[in-house]
């Protein structure tokens, strides 16, 4: 016991690793266990006919399909935008800066009924799309801006310290080595921003799959058109069916498992070549 | 951007450093905005604190409950509890938000005259399915006051309420009634008249999602009451008259006052199937805007009420709770809540409403038309049942 007290340099291990795993124990994985544990008592097959109902497989394709569409648009836009922040210097840059957080800060019910009225066809933005026949607020289009509103700041803020970090001298190696510039961002700057930027996105993905108190004001709610998978959850709840709502919430934590998972190893394949590159 | 050196770098990292310093400084105000606006939301004003002694004041709310407790246990003189001020929870619905504000005063001024004694009815509100299970799952109410019977059934499925208590209070413990109207566009452009009318092609129905909000079974429930008796009892055709009705349907919210936003708000659709109460504050919010149709038949909506038996054993409040509820049904609290558009049980009442509510309206209602809450939930709005298959493809 001694021998191994005396390796360790920083002290404290004892106990820091003591409040982590009591607090993780509090905090995630005993409600999600409990989670599980509500599905007590229901068979597979019932299990089965509940995950693969045509509305709610419909209702995951939207899921998927517009939390993927955000989480791509947002990958762009967040980079883009957390360059502007890192590396120009304008009026109103640390307001901005500090803005970004404020899709986490709103309460989403708030972020979800603002954004309904402005994108409807009614509204400002919406009226303007109106004109040339788009509709945005309760369709497909107007779920993806909502996912967009909520998962920006996880690219930004994933992306912004790995830019701040990188070492002006690259640049101007790259430049003095007669590189562009579009030559010197892709081949220099996105190779060292791609891994913060794929956490962003992943993060993004999965929040916006999960997504309930934004979305569902601006989706139409209609079957097989505009309804999301978390509002069947609710939908099961309002029926007292605790076990075929966790059912439908045992599939979106799996989907959010492996989209993280499947980065991670992605992510940590780059980061072995990048180093071993080194 | 070459003679970018360490100063000025320094100097971003210090920037980005405040910059996220002031993010977290609006991130905790806005919790803290959240947080009091919940609290506001659950504990209003003081008011009748004022009566008890200033130690009390200080204490935590939660404190209060154990001293409420000990009362009975102890056996404790009743003008010892004169004294002290009560304090009992109303777990409600949406859109009796304006009407319990109004009511609590009246209660309180009534309870004071009575007995001499403060109380403050804390008022919760959400939607009605929500709010029971909010209940089941610890929300200490001394009494529900919900949409549907069937939400309190809930509670007594899972022992918090006994049986029989629909026998409670009279008219089946629903001291007001309501009902389904449309609410449209000024001047009626679409000239909407009766459910026929909206599920002709081209209208934009706005209407909740009957799985999620229990005010929209309600609505759903009004238009089969309809399409039955319009094709003398032929089930299939009333279930495409439905399938016609939904598939209208423009925007299907998850709850009652989410429709009303989509439809008042944003303005979308042409016609609002609301309750009637909603209805009329919508109306009242902006008269020129809207005009409210009564169709030939709609639904009586009973809202149930009900003390909460364990909640009010355990603190002690089983006499104020039911008085709460027994003084809906006196005439200052019917004439409130005619006020407050919903239907008085009260026949005498309700007649001195004839200006306000279409008395000559055919209503169907659940218990002779639809068997009960358990049947017409097993029927219509099951998994795989009517609902369901309306929206199949």
């Amino acid at each position: 016991m001694g021998r191994v007290k005396a390796k360790g340099i920083i002290p404290g291990f004892g106990i820091s690793m003591g409040i982590t795993v009591s607090m993780l124990s509090l905090i995630v994985l005993i409600p999600l266990i409990s989670v599980f544990l509500n599905m007590r008592g229901m068979t597979f097959a019932e299990f089965w006919h509940v995950i693969t109902d045509k509305q709610l497989v419909s209702a995951y394709k939207i899921s998927l399909g517009c939390s993927a569409l955000a989480a791509s648009i947002n990958a762009v836009f967040g980079v883009l935008l957390a360059w502007i922040l890192t590396r120009y210097q304008f009026p109103g840059r640390r307001l901005l800066d500090g803005f970004i957080e404020l899709p986490f800060a709103l309460p989403t019910a708030v972020a979800g009924i603002a954004l309904t009225t402005l994108y409807s066809d009614k509204g400002w933005v919406g009226s303007l799309f109106a004109r040339a026949g788009i509709k945005i607020s309760y369709t497909p289009a107007g779920i993806t801006i909502a996912m967009i509103f909520i998962g920006i700041p996880f690219v930004v803020r994933s992306v912004q310290p790995v830019l701040e970090k990188i070492d002006p001298k690259c640049e101007e190696a790259a430049a003095m080595l007669g590189a562009g510039k579009s030559r010197t961002f892709f081949k220099v700057i996105l190779p060292e921003i791609f891994p913060a930027a794929l956490t962003g996105f992943g993060l993004a993905f999965a929040r916006s799959i999960g997504e309930y108190g934004s979305v569902v004001f601006i989706a139409g709610n209609i079957p097989y058109k505009t309804q999301i998978a978390p509002v069947l959850i609710v939908s099961k709840l309002e029926q007292f069916n605790y076990a075929a709502a966790t059912s439908i919430a045992l599939i979106m934590i799996l989907f959010a498992f492996i989209l993280l998972f499947g980065l991670n190893l992605i992510q940590a394949r780059i980061v072995a070549r990048s180093g071993g590159g080194e | 951007m070459r003679t970018t050196n360490t100063r000025t770098k320094n100097r971003r990292t210090k920037k980005t450093h405040r910059g996220k310093m002031f993010a977290a400084l609006l991130f905790a105000l806005s919790a803290f905005a959240a947080l009091t606006g919940c609290s506001s939301k659950t504990a209003p004003t003081d008011g009748a604190s004022s009566a008890a002694p200033p130690a009390e004041d200080a204490a935590p709310v939660s404190e209060a409950i154990p001293e409420g407790e000990s009362l009975p246990a102890s056996e404790a003189p009743v003008a010892e509890s004169e004294l002290k001020a009560l304090e009992i929870t109303n777990v409600s619905y949406d859109p009796t938000r304006e009407l319990y504000a109004a009511y609590n005063e009246i209660f309180a001024k009534h309870w004071k005259e009575k007995t001499g004694q403060d109380v403050t009815v804390t008022q919760s509100h959400g939607g009605s399915g929500k709010q029971a299970r909010s209940v089941l799952e610890g929300n200490e109410a001394d009494v529900v006051t919900l949409a549907l019977e069937q939400d309190i059934n809930e509670l007594v499925t899972g022992g918090l309420i006994e049986s029989g208590w629909v026998g409670e209070f009279p008219k089946n413990s629903a001291p007001y009634t309501s009902t389904i109207v449309f609410l449209v566009r000024k001047d009626n452009p679409k000239s909407i008249k009766d459910w026929d009318d909206i599920v002709k092609p081209g209208i934009e129905i706005i209407t909740p999602d009957p799985k999620t909000s229990g005010g929209a079974r309600w609505n759903f429930l009004a238009a089969w009451g309809f399409a039955l008796d319009l094709y003398q009892g032929d089930e299939e055709k009333t279930t495409q008259f439905l399938k016609d009705l939904y598939g209208n349907v423009t925007v299907l919210d998850s709850g009652a006052r989410g429709s009303t936003t989509t439809f008042v708000e944003n303005g979308q659709g042409d016609v609002l199937l609301a309750w009637e109460n909603e209805a009329f504050l919508s109306l009242l919010e902006h008269p020129d805007d809207f005009e409210i149709v009564t169709p030939s038949i709609s639904i009586l909506a009973q809202p149930s009420v009900a003390v909460v038996d364990e909640v009010v054993d355990k603190r002690g409040t089983r006499e104020v709770a039911a008085a709460y509820l027994e003084f809906l049904y006196s005439d200052e609290a019917q004439f409130l809540e005619g006020q407050n558009f919903y239907r008085p049980s009260n026949p005498d009442i309700l007649a001195g409403f004839a200006d306000t509510f279409d008395l000559n309206l055919k209503l169907v209602n659940i218990d002779d038309d639809f068997g009960g809450w358990t049947a017409a939930t097993a029927k219509f709005f099951a998994d795989d049942a009517i609902f369901d298959q309306i929206y199949k493809q």
